[in-house]
């Protein structure tokens, strides 16, 4: 048993850096798919560009030296599929669900093809920004070193949120998911709103990725994400499609992902699958409590598929 | 005196294995000499650049490959299911293979299982599980990583400020644990009152998991770690970033924390190609080889640049005792974490006993943490 | 008509041409030749786009493919190789095509196939005694249930509750996973294997054997048993008929009386239990107890299965060998080449893209089609 200098508040602080820590790309990459739902398309692909864009930032951090490009780069290719999607999802009779699956398999391929290379070499890491010197405790500074991307992930949420609703281009977004009729009727063109739309969104969830690499757990090999792209998707509707919610839904779960290995260290041991699988019971619970059999969930964008 | 199975053979072996690699060497291009033009096939749990258990594989196959008339076929990322079978089946039926390296430890229940349909082929297996009834055709070697442990414990015994030092290890495996065993038995060598935290991830490669274990460990308090995973890299790049101390694994991972890296404990596969010769030419070979600093199957990494001379050298001291047989890893009076004595005063386990060690499912006093059996 | 009417029957007409829209093209597009056309040409994409990736990369993309096809079909090894790989994505195709025929996305043959193999072993361990041939059917009768249980339970929430069911079913693979790995490593798990955490084993004598003469299970014959038995099913009962209905146009359904709820059960339970099947038979014929080794993505080609085979009961049988064949040619890709080992997860993806966009020509490919 790790009696450690803190014992059990060690769990509580662990889960606390680690709702914070975890969280980062889950909330960029829930930004991302509230901006593509919002404008009428789901994409199930996103564990492809999360994977995709970690790859692209670890392997361009090590390029150049710079991890700020890495993260930039990471944006790019999730940008690239985020296209991919919106483009074959604009033909007709095409199930934008399936294509989301067939990207995410494509993706992780794609990922771990060209990806094999960069296993071996070390990158650049991004910086933490330390917020917690004025404790003695090592857990505490630990908790609290944290990632400029948590930070700019938060002034997103609370902008796209912003942008929604107080600016035209988020109207035409929300026209495009809410009555695609009425939006081409006023002569846009839906499917160019939706392909910038799933194009940012996969901006984002590549930056997402890009953190996993290039923060925590730092490093670029095949077993770094284990679902979190899917299960943003899950966390959106769990947020209602509000940007500001997802922010908060994140921290929930990430607290629930950090849970299982803190609790370890403090001996807990048994039941450590149950607890990693907690995040997911909890999204379906929570779906099953909102949704209503003859509406539409409310407040979502009316003309997604998932949502009737 | 309990020691390895096939003493008998082992003789021969060597005594064999002398000839030939003196032969090898001198023969150069002696064609009567050179193996008849063969295929080696390797196959890794990962993949092969995994600065881990997986490249010092890849380097030994390197290193066998460089053989006249050997060739190499390597699969990557073979996990530890009935895949492997299908695998090892496909190198024999379409490339040829005549030797093929399962690297990783759950492979071996496959091996046997396939082995006896394949008689004119030979399966090495580093895993060191080879006992009497297991097919001929195959081979378990592995050597005893406790040792090095052994050492690299006295440089984080010296060097810990805090008295607290971390294990991780992936699987509750006996190798596993007797490693630990060395970690702590070296430290508290040097000093007595040295802990260790043993956590188990259970999984060979789960960067993550790896990586919030060190976390937690530096959390508490912890300032040196080792990780028994496949691919420490993530574990010690995580370490350095806390601005812990770190003790490699498999390969030497030096360069990856330039401040915090100790020394490490090495493999040397390469001993390897003395099989495949000897299954070539038709010569013998042991089933079982086992065997630590004496055998020439472990090595010590490179010293960071954390560990000063004094420290080097009492560690260089303790590896001619393992040289010389003069060290004894596991000596009497020897408890383990629950209270139990394992060895009474005057008792001890010899460095080769590769039964003894096989059997150690406990952790040394000392260690706190469960073995997760 | 009233403003109030209008509106509602706007909007009905909308919700119906959406469920149409997906089902026209699951359907529809299910019918005759030109699927098959239509199939095969994005499969020859398919392989164009993956030579040219290969080219660029410096290999000589005729000698991959010619090594695809000795690994796939090139000796007799290979072919038994393909056989075996095939067997378990013809069953989890089902997950996802017989849903589909009611109008639902059901991505969640992974999870049935995890709790189908827990169902053979505790099968296993509490009828212990039977005969040799009952004890195997209750074992895969009991993987087939829980499996069954499991996608129908997602089906009840989309009917009950109007849980969207891909984002219920994904959820529950993970659920399901969580639930193999802890039972395996505590409550069932056989403690004597100390080199991994494994379940108790099925007794011996309920174990599935191979075809004789070859070294594939008799698995694969249970498989093409159920397609034959499905397409019966589908495309030549009362039920099947109905279920096409439903996934048509829902309303037409109501208005035709159908139960709607019974017939999403009954599409969610047949999907379950192929795959809860293919689980049981994993480990009746091939691992012989339940551990991770389970989840190695059969689930999720089988939904990549049933989309190429464009929702046909009798199609799945050609594209899981097509799949497999893949599948089975991929060692040889790395050891040849040494190409990454996600060379075919890279092909099956750009595959599956090609299929997807290759629906958008669906109808228009030959004149004669309405």
């Amino acid at each position: 048993m790790m009696e450690g200098t803190l014992g059990s508040w060690g769990v509580l602080i662990a889960v606390l850096g680690g709702a914070v820590r975890v969280s980062t790309p889950y909330l960029f990459v829930a930004l991302g798919e509230t901006l593509t739902e919002r404008a009428g398309r789901v994409n199930l692909g996103l564990e492809g560009t999360l994977v995709l864009g970690a790859m692209a930032g670890f392997a361009v951090s090590f390029l150049t030296g710079s991890p700020w490009l890495g993260v930039l780069a990471g944006g790019i290719a999730g940008t690239g599929l985020g296209a991919l999607h919106a483009l074959i999802c604009n033909l007709p009779r095409v199930n934008d669900i399936a294509v989301g699956i067939a990207l995410f398999v494509f993706g992780t391929g794609l990922a771990f093809y060209l990806g094999k290379d960069y296993i071996h070499p070390r990158a650049e890491m991004l910086p933490g920004i330390p917020l917690g010197t004025w404790s003695d405790s090592l857990a505490i500074q630990s908790a609290l070193e944290i990632s400029p991307l948590f930070f700019i992930g938060a002034a997103l949420a609370v902008g796209l949120r912003w942008a929604l609703f107080n600016t035209r281009w988020g109207l035409l977004l929300r026209m495009a998911g809410d009555n695609a009729e009425a939006g081409r009727a006023l002569g846009l063109s839906v499917n160019r709103i939706r392909l910038f739309a799933t194009a940012a969104g996969g901006f984002l969830s590549g930056i997402g990725g890009a953190f996993l690499s290039l923060y925590y757990p730092g490093s670029w090999n095949e077993g770094l994400s284990s679902g979190q792209g899917l299960m943003a998707v899950a966390l959106v509707i769990f947020a209602r499609w509000d940007p500001v919610r997802c922010f908060w839904a994140s921290l929930v779960f990430g607290g629930a992902t950090a849970l299982g290995p803190a609790l370890q260290t403090v001996g807990i041991t048994s039941g450590y699958y149950l607890y990693n699988a907690a995040p997911y019971i909890i999204t379906l619970a929570l779906l099953v409590w909102v949704s209503n059999p003859r509406e539409a969930l409310q407040g979502a964008p009316r003309e997604l598929s998932i949502s009737r | 005196m309990k020691n390895s199975m096939i003493t008998r053979r082992q003789a021969i072996v060597g005594g064999a294995n002398v000839i030939t690699a003196a032969a090898f060497i001198a023969g150069g291009g002696m064609q009567a000499l050179a193996a008849t033009s063969a295929t080696v096939g390797f196959i890794y749990i990962g993949p092969s650049g995994d600065f881990g258990w997986n490249q010092a594989h890849a380097v030994a196959a390197t290193t066998i490959a460089e053989a006249d008339g050997v060739s190499l076929v390597q699969q990557e990322r073979v996990p530890e299911t009935e895949e492997v079978l299908r695998v090892m089946e496909s190198m024999i039926q379409l490339d040829g293979v005549k030797v093929i390296f399962p690297t990783s430890f759950g492979y071996w229940p496959f091996i046997q299982q396939l082995a006896p349909k394949y008689p004119d082929v030979l399966f090495v297996h580093a895993g060191g599980l080879w006992k009497e009834g297991d097919a001929p055709n195959t081979i378990g070697y592995r050597g005893f990583m406790e040792e090095p442990h052994y050492l690299a414990g006295i440089a984080a015994g010296r060097l810990t400020k805090t008295g607290k030092i971390g294990f991780i290890g992936a699987k509750p495996l006996y190798f596993v644990f007797n490693n630990c065993n060395g970690f702590t038995l070296g430290a508290r060598s040097v000093r007595g009152d040295t802990t260790c935290q043993v956590v188990i991830t259970g999984d060979w490669d789960n960067p993550t998991r790896e990586a919030d274990t060190v976390n937690a460990m530096a959390d508490q308090g912890i300032d040196v770690i080792v990780a028994n995973v496949d691919s420490p890299k993530v574990a010690i790049e995580t370490a350095e970033r806390r601005g812990i101390m770190s003790v490699g694994y498999h390969t030497d991972q030096s360069s990856l924390a330039p401040n915090g890296f100790l020394t490490g404990a090495e493999w040397n596969w390469g001993k390897a190609q003395e099989f495949v010769q000897a299954w070539l030419t038709g010569g013998e070979y042991p089933n079982l080889l086992r065997g630590g600093f004496a055998a020439d199957m472990v090595r010590l990494s490179p010293f960071g640049a954390a560990v000063p001379e004094a420290v080097r050298a009492e560690i260089e001291a303790a590896k001619a005792g393992f040289l010389d047989g003069s060290l004894t890893l596991y000596e009497g009076p020897l408890m383990d974490n629950k209270g139990n004595q394992i060895l009474a005063a005057g008792e001890k386990a010899e460095n080769e006993d590769a039964a003894f060690k096989l059997s150690v499912n406990w952790l040394v006093e000392g260690v706190s943490g469960e073995t997760g059996l | 008509m009233s403003d109030t009417a209008n509106e509602e029957s706007r909007l009905t007409n909308k919700v119906d041409r959406r469920y149409g829209a997906l089902s026209e093209a699951l359907l529809r597009s299910g019918a005759g030749l030109e699927a098959f056309v239509l199939s095969a040409l994005a499969l020859v994409v398919a392989f164009a786009i993956f030579g040219v990736f290969v080219a660029v990369q410096g290999l000589d993309p005729l000698a991959v493919y010619s090594a695809l096809w000795l690994g796939a079909f090139g000796t007799s090894f290979s072919i038994e190789n393909t056989l075996t790989l095939a067997a378990p994505i013809i069953l989890t195709a089902f997950c996802t095509l017989i849903p589909a025929r009611v109008g639902m996305l059901v991505i969640g043959g992974e999870g049935a196939l995890a709790l189908g193999g827990v169902g053979a072993v505790l099968a296993g361990m509490v009828l212990t005694g039977l005969p040799w041939w009952l004890g195997v059917v209750a074992c895969c009768l009991a993987g087939s249930m829980f499996g069954a249980a499991w996608i129908m339970a997602a089906g009840a929430l989309k009917h009950w509750r109007g849980v969207n069911e891909t984002i219920s079913t994904l959820l529950m693979n993970y659920i399901a996973a969580a639930i193999l790995l802890h039972l395996v490593t505590g409550p069932i798990r056989d403690f004597d294997v100390s080199i991994k955490a494994q379940s108790v084993p099925v007794p011996e004598l309920y174990r599935l054997g191979d075809i004789p003469g070859w070294s594939v299970h008799w698995g694969l014959v249970v498989g093409v048993a159920v397609v034959c038995a499905l397409h019966i099913l589908l495309r030549h009962t009362v039920t099947g008929f109905s279920m096409s209905v439903l996934g048509g146009n829902r309303r037409a359904a109501q208005m035709a009386g159908l139960d709607i709820g019974r017939l999403t059960l009954l599409a969610c339970g047949l999907g379950g239990a192929a795959a809860g099947l293919a689980g049981a038979i994993e480990v009746v014929a091939v691992h012989g107890a339940v551990s991770e080794s389970l989840l190695v993505g059969f689930g999720y080609t089988g939904i990549l299965v049933a989309f190429l085979a464009r929702q046909n009961p009798l199609a799945v049988l050609l594209v899981a060998l097509v799949i497999g064949g893949i599948a089975a040619a991929g060692g040889l890709l790395q050891r040849r080449f040494d190409m990454p080992d996600a060379a075919t997860d890279l092909l099956l993806g750009i595959i599956f893209i090609c299929v997807l966009a290759s629906n958008a020509f669906a109808g228009r490919l030959f004149r004669r089609t309405a």
